[in-house]
């Protein structure tokens, strides 16, 4: 459980390009936007791409995002089952 | 059209070639080891006092943008009233080429974002907190003429009370940056020549 959580902040630290932090940096109920990890609305674009390339799983509305973008563990409880691949 | 001869002043100037950062004339930079453009720009953030998170989202010719004015503006008066006119031969190449590599597979909305020049433009405004008038040219090749004219007509007609003016080539792993900061007060006059001098300076 806890690797899909380290597999996600990898690869939102390497699609994001958030260089100057680490996966031992991020808390799992960090949050993503605004005072946490402080990502942008083209981040958010790039989570969706991200869902559907990882885990194949197709936003068809973009305001789904913001409860699922909502932390790591956010995240993952969405992806755990949600995932078609 | 403004033709103030020599009314305004070049306060400080930026070079950045062949791995190297110049400040008005002066070696800054000097990077030994880096042979591509992205791997120059990273070396560079780390060695300069620079200290801007954003900058590593951004592609090569934002981060090259973001670099330049830092140096050029880094101890020199300037206010939120400063213009932006800057220029280029490739626009934006290199990550035009990566975003159409991209449409092949999936299409990153972070790479998109950055398919148009003057993107540069609003990165530089947005870290300086800048909110006057500023313009993207595509040239064959630097201009003088024109980044003295548009400069020129910005200040005369108080559309700006600094100007930005250069030229920020970045195609492949090739670079070529000249930025000036022109000013009502410094010691070189805004001329023509001097930006053509200025530009063709010659690092060892």
């Amino acid at each position: 459980m806890n690797d899909l959580r380290t597999e996600l902040k990898k690869s939102i630290i390497e699609q994001l390009n958030l260089e100057e932090l680490s996966v031992e940096e991020i808390d799992n109920d960090e949050s993503l936007f605004g005072d946490g990890l402080g990502l942008d609305s083209i981040d958010a674009l790039e989570l969706i791409v991200l869902l559907e390339k990882d885990y194949g799983i197709k936003l068809t509305d973009p305001d789904q995002g913001k409860e699922i973008f909502v932390s790591i563990n956010k995240m993952a409880t969405y992806i755990e089952t949600h995932r078609t691949k | 059209m403004g033709m103030n001869k020599d009314h305004y002043f070049i306060s400080s100037y930026v070079h950045i070639r062949k791995s190297q950062i110049y400040k008005n004339g002066k070696l800054l930079y000097k990077s030994e080891a880096n042979t591509t453009v992205s791997s120059f720009l990273k070396e560079s953030y780390k060695e300069l006092p620079i200290n801007y998170p954003k900058f590593h989202k951004m592609d090569d010719l934002c981060k090259m943008g973001i670099l330049s004015s830092s140096i050029l503006l880094m101890d020199e008066d300037y206010s939120d009233d400063t213009g932006l006119v800057l220029s280029n031969a490739s626009s934006s190449y290199n990550t035009d080429l990566k975003h159409q590599q991209t449409i092949q597979a999936m299409v990153s909305p972070a790479v998109f974002v950055y398919t148009l020049p003057n993107i540069v433009l609003g990165e530089i405004s947005i870290k300086f907190g800048l909110k006057s008038e500023n313009a993207f040219f595509i040239e064959n090749e630097f201009n003088a003429r024109l980044l003295y004219d548009y400069t020129s007509v910005l200040i005369d007609n108080n559309k700006a009370e600094s100007v930005v003016c250069g030229w920020i080539e970045v195609k492949n792993d090739e670079y070529d940056v000249f930025l000036c900061l022109v000013t009502k007060k410094g010691a070189i006059p805004f001329s023509i020549e001097n930006l053509k001098k200025l530009y063709l300076f010659e690092n060892e």
